[in-house]
């Protein structure tokens, strides 16, 4: 019933978004966010359900997208007839079919080498992609015009948002199924192969057979991600298909928290905000994302949505308020810290100019805000340092595990 | 065509020794982690700034005494503070975790030095030409290179199989519990393994800066090879390694001397494609066009056929 | 005394009253609504310092020849919003969408052909489908030819001389060297790579019919580690010159190895100054890379133009006046605004065709009202020591002109069949 709930939820959520914010930027937003969502999903499904590592996911979503966009130009130009709302398959089957070409012989190990040979394909499908232009159009890419073709219910997707509502549908429908197939055998026999191949050979699964199975079906929403992504933008170029975009998948899977299935949906919500604000108020948000992923990964292995479980059990035995106050009186003088230390990254590389920061003016050449800046940096670790043993006791408590007396089914 | 193939071979020995510098700490730090370090070109590159900030103020040999230190301390630290408490959660977080690394060091060396390539030049003194053959001058410089790469895998090879930190080092690879009953600080010696790994990145970074650039995406450039380099030669063989650089090295030099294509076997096979056909792209392909991107055919073809690689010993 | 008090509190407020009544009178007249243009290039990542710089002078040009003299539009400003699209495609689209948003109509862009390409197919889609919120773009720095012939657009302008402009003068420059008789043409493989490789040997080919094309290389853009392999094809060659496209760490890696190696023959070029090149090339580049470009360089062609660059400097101490086209375009741009009245993009469009315009260097300037390419005078130019009067990188070396041809010699036939709105 909970689940069933958060589903609607989940659609109400998807549907509801351009009702509250309906400018061209947020929708545009949205959009991002809504191929950014599959496209992570489907590395999930490699990297936390399945536990292959790739470093070349973005192939099947560029190849996806690139026959999406050729798809466009062949309906503009009446080779073909069908409606525009079902590119996203044809992203996915052209996914599908890369996948089923490279796992044939990527899929036989995992681990290092199968994060190796994702690489070396990443990087081969990357070159070929400016080798051939026919296809692909060189560094400019193709475009096509998503217009033409059949009128789907009177909509003809001039707009954005028109293309949003379909995309939304794109999403949920994806989720669905992508959720679906991790309570599948196949599914749940993934985790087991991640977790111990040589056992689930035992109990008669090839473990080749199932890494194959979970890494066609990754390549296939990938696909569909790509297919999405024609539709938003209407054009696609090769670096929707090199290491970059490989990258940023995997970052976004991983903040978000790989082992649990909404972890990437964090991520690439996450993700998409800070690569469409933050950079309008820094020149330094690369940095700033390289920073949060390295910390995530030292601190918060199991990502945001780890970060979110871990509160599980204080919440299921309703002692959740009592961490309020000691993430408050931790929480504060740690964001001071951290806010610090940016402040002080700014004022390096804005030397020599007085710049905005929050809401105050900074200026490296004045010696007194350096000292502020170090006073408050240092006061605000102390108090951190300080009140972390009371946050840690905190903690024991709400999460201790009490007599049979007092507890209720825990 | 004589000339070309002795500057090829040149040419080819001079990258294949440089990356072979770098593949050394690679896989000497992966037989004894078990984790490719996907930052160690970052390494070689933070070595390649450092050294230039250096030799700005006090000249390039001065810069290529520390700036392998520095980087080697950095590494060390990186190991002790960072990597150590990644390990607990697996293979895939470390590499995960030095994939995070190289991206937020390239965000970091853009944040000091700039985006802009920068002016690191080679030594005066070895500013002359050391032999000219058929009109083109080899330069000292690239002599000097070669020099200290082969010096160094000497030195290494010595190292590791004549002396007794090399013994140590061995057996702390196949038998760390064995190694620290006997009384070994064992992370003491893993922490020293990637300090003096990347130390060595910091000496290819180096040496290498003047020659081929210092700019924020030489690590980029660099550090895919490097990987494909390891993962040819066979993870965590140093021998491999070391035939493995150099077969890339010739590999790229060779293919970008030749001058063949997919029009010369056309011609040989006695086809012909008109330009409008589909597929012009390919039937005018040539080696010299593509011969950067060998290397990843190779890794792909070596990790379907044989995933131990030329002689690996170890397989994951 | 209470009274007195109060009179003066109460004249005081009076005053006050009357004071703030005169100034919000005369003040709703000066913060008239800014102008804002939208600029998009890269501001982070790997590009950053070539976008960084263009904002600059763009920034430097507005404040400098307008917002400082009282604005434009009888007392309007012109404000600049950057917008980071990190010389990605893709982010151009969200970019551009954030521009659409906040209501901006004209979009400087400039780096990178594909972004110009795509940002170019996008606005036409745009402005087909949202009538009367077209968006203009104003392009400034890429060359891809294909811009102003086969997808030329009505709401798409380029101040710079595209590549086939720049190549035919850069091959009648070699043509005048009767010294040159191998020629190897090597380039990055990507479609200006490409450009330039089969124009100058289209060229070459009716200007110097004797000149032999020795070799005629491509090489993955960003993907070469070391260049020396393909010098040594130079050399073997035998070539007494070299022509690329390339540029940033390319072009400096390229013209390193061929320098390196002994090689001492002129290198013809288009991106190999500025931004740490000039500095990086430094003593072994002199009298060895040439530059086809727009801008004049040294010696300064005017009293004014030299003011105009040394104050830039004086601002700006670690940039260089690099792109002077983006003065040039955003004086054209404000002379289409006043000589329409307007700042929608479609009268601005109307009044920029066929505009002659003269600039601070005293150049004769013709806006194409058939393609919407910009006919200039273009100039190549020497990386040396000697004479600089302006230099790059603050390195003492810097670019002094050698060849000029007058912008009526440049022109080029164009493809273009502009389909133009109705209105």
């Amino acid at each position: 019933m909970g689940k069933f709930a958060a589903w609607v939820g989940y659609l109400i959520v998807l549907l509801g978004l351009p009702q509250l914010f309906d400018s061209v930027l947020a929708i545009t937003i949205f959009n991002q966010m809504a191929i950014a969502i599959v496209f992570a999903l489907s590395y999930n499904m490699l990297l936390g359900q399945g536990g292959m590592l790739s470093f070349g996911h973005a192939v099947y979503f560029g190849l996806g997208g690139f026959m999406a966009v050729h798809a466009l130009i062949m309906i503009e130009f009446e080779t073909v007839y069908f409606s525009i709302t079902l590119i996203p398959l044809v992203g996915g089957l052209i996914g599908l079919i890369a996948a089923v070409f490279v796992g044939s012989f990527s899929t036989h190990k995992a681990g290092t080498v199968f994060a190796m040979i994702s690489l070396g394909i990443g990087e081969l499908v990357a070159a070929s992609s400016l080798i051939f232009v026919s296809f692909f159009g060189g560094e400019a890419g193709v475009s096509a015009d998503r217009t033409f073709g059949p009128p789907f219910f009177g909509v003809e997707f001039f707009q954005d948002v028109e293309i949003y509502y379909l995309s939304a549908g794109w999403v949920f429908v994806s989720t669905v199924f992508m959720y679906l197939f991790t309570q599948t055998p196949a599914g749940r026999m993934a985790n087991a192969v991640r977790d111990n191949p040589e056992r689930a050979e035992f109990i008669g699964y090839s473990a080749r057979r199932v890494r194959f199975i979970s890494f066609c079906t990754s390549g296939f929403f990938a696909g569909v991600a790509g297919g999405l992504f024609a539709l938003n933008y209407e054009f696609i170029t090769e670096e929707n298909l090199n290491a970059v975009t490989s990258g940023r998948v995997l970052l976004m899977a991983y903040i978000g928290g790989l082992g649990y299935f909404i972890g990437p949906i964090i991520g690439a919500v996450v993700l998409t905000l800070m690569n469409s604000l933050l950079s309008n108020y820094t020149e330094l948000w690369m940095l700033y994302l390289g920073m949060m992923f390295v910390l995530t990964v030292l601190f918060l292995p199991r990502g945001f949505a780890g970060f979110i479980m871990m509160h599980q059990t204080a919440w299921l035995r309703g002692k959740l308020s009592s961490l309020f106050l000691p993430y408050l009186i931790t929480g504060t003088p740690a964001i001071m810290f951290g806010g610090s230390i940016l402040a002080a990254i700014e004022m390096l590389h804005h030397e020599g100019e007085p710049f905005g920061f929050l809401f105050l003016t900074l200026d490296s050449g004045n010696t007194l805000h350096w000292l502020a800046l170090a006073a408050v940096g240092a006061a605000s670790y102390f108090a951190c340092r300080r009140s972390l043993g009371q946050l840690n006791v905190a903690w024991e408590e709400a999460n201790r595990m009490d007599n049979p007396t007092e507890g209720g089914p825990g | 065509m004589l000339e070309v193939f002795v500057f090829s071979t040149l040419n080819g020995l001079v990258t294949g020794l440089l990356l072979f510098m770098l593949a050394s700490g690679l896989t000497l730090i992966f037989s004894m982690m078990g984790v490719l370090n996907f930052a160690h070109a970052s390494f070689y590159m933070l070595g390649a700034y450092f050294a230039y900030s250096i030799s700005l103020k006090l000249g390039f040999w001065a810069g290529l005494l520390v700036a392998p230190i520095l980087v080697g301390t950095f590494g060390a630290l990186v190991e002790r503070y960072a990597l150590r408490r990644v390990h607990a959660h697996g293979h895939v977080a470390e590499l995960v975790f030095t994939f995070g690394l190289a991206f937020l060091i390239e965000e970091a060396v853009q944040f000091f030095w700039g985006a802009d390539t920068k002016n690191y030049q080679s030594p005066d003194l070895l500013d002359f030409p050391l032999f000219t053959l058929f009109g083109q001058e080899f330069s000292a410089y690239r002599g000097f290179m070669i020099t200290i790469s082969v010096g160094i895998f000497l030195a290494l090879y010595y190292v590791l199989t004549r002396s007794r930190i090399g013994i140590i080092i061995q057996a702390a690879i196949t038998h760390p519990h064995t190694v620290a009953s006997l009384g070994h600080n064992v992370p003491l010696i893993f922490m020293a393994v990637f300090g003096v790994g990347t130390g060595l990145a910091g000496v290819a970074g180096v040496i290498a800066g003047p020659v081929l650039t210092t700019f924020p995406g030489m690590a980029v450039v660099l550090g895919s090879i490097v990987f494909v380099i390891v993962v040819i030669g066979g993870l965590g063989s140093l021998g491999g390694a070391f035939v493995a650089s150099l077969m890339i090295g010739l590999l790229q030099s060779y293919a970008i001397a030749s001058n063949l294509g997919m029009p010369d076997l056309l011609n040989w096979l006695g086809l012909e494609f008109s330009r409008d056909h589909p597929l012009n792209d390919l039937w005018t392909l040539t080696l010299p066009q593509i011969a950067p991107v060998l290397p990843f055919l190779l890794l792909v073809l070596v990790l379907i056929f044989r995933p131990t690689g030329l002689a690996g010993k170890r397989e994951e | 005394m209470k009274r007195l008090h109060r009179s003066i509190t109460f004249r005081i407020t009076l005053r006050s009253l009357l004071a703030s009544l005169v100034l919000s009178f005369f003040g709703s007249i000066s913060a008239q609504e800014p102008v804002r243009i939208a600029f998009i290039d890269p501001l982070s990542g790997t590009f950053a310092s070539i976008g960084t710089s263009g904002l600059k002078q763009l920034q430097y040009a507005a404040d400098e020849l307008f917002n400082s003299k009282g604005g434009i539009l009888g007392g309007r400003m012109i404000e600049i919003v950057p917008l980071d699209n990190k010389q990605s495609p893709t982010d151009t689209q969200i970019q551009f969408r954030r521009a659409v948003s906040e209501g901006l109509r004209i979009i400087f862009q400039g780096n990178s052909s594909a972004v110009a390409n795509t940002l170019n197919s996008t606005i036409s889609r745009h402005n087909r489908r949202n009538p009367g919120q077209e968006i203009l773009q104003i392009n400034y720095s890429a060359v891809d030819p294909i811009l102003t012939n086969e997808q030329c657009s009505f709401w798409h302008f380029r101040f710079d001389a595209h590549a086939v402009m720049k190549l035919n003068v850069l091959t009648d420059y070699i043509a005048m060297n009767p010294e040159i008789k191998k020629i190897y043409i090597i380039g990055q493989d990507y479609s200006f790579g490409q450009v330039v490789s089969d124009t100058s040997i289209e060229l070459l080919r009716e200007k110097r019919p004797d000149i032999e094309i020795v070799g005629n290389e491509f090489h993955p853009i960003g993907q070469v580690k070391d260049f020396t392999p393909y010098v040594t094809k130079i050399v073997s060659s035998d070539a007494d010159a070299v022509i690329t496209g390339n540029f940033g760490a390319d072009m400096v890696s390229l013209a390193r190895s061929i320098i390196d190696s002994g090689l001492d023959i002129p290198i013809y070029t288009f991106y190999a100054a500025y931004d740490g090149i000039t500095a990086t090339l430094g003593a072994d580049g002199v009298d060895k890379i040439y530059l086809v470009h727009n801008d004049a360089g040294n010696p300064l062609p005017s009293e004014e133009r030299l003011a105009y660059t040394r104050n830039f400097k004086r601002l700006n101490p670690n940039n260089d006046m690099t792109q002077f086209r983006i003065t040039n375009a955003l004086q054209m741009l404000v002379q289409a605004m006043e000589a329409s009245q307007s700042t929608d993009p479609y009268d601005i469009a109307l009044a920029l065709e066929d505009m002659r315009f003269t600039n601070m260097s005293g150049e004769e300037l013709w806006m194409r009202g058939e393609d919407h390419q910009i006919i200039q005078p273009l100039h190549i130019s020497v990386h040396t020591d000697q004479n600089i009067v302006v230099d790059a990188d603050n390195s003492g070396f810097g670019l002094y002109r050698d060849f000029s041809v007058p912008g009526d010699e440049t022109v080029v036939d164009h493809s273009c069949r502009m389909r133009r709105p109705r209105r």
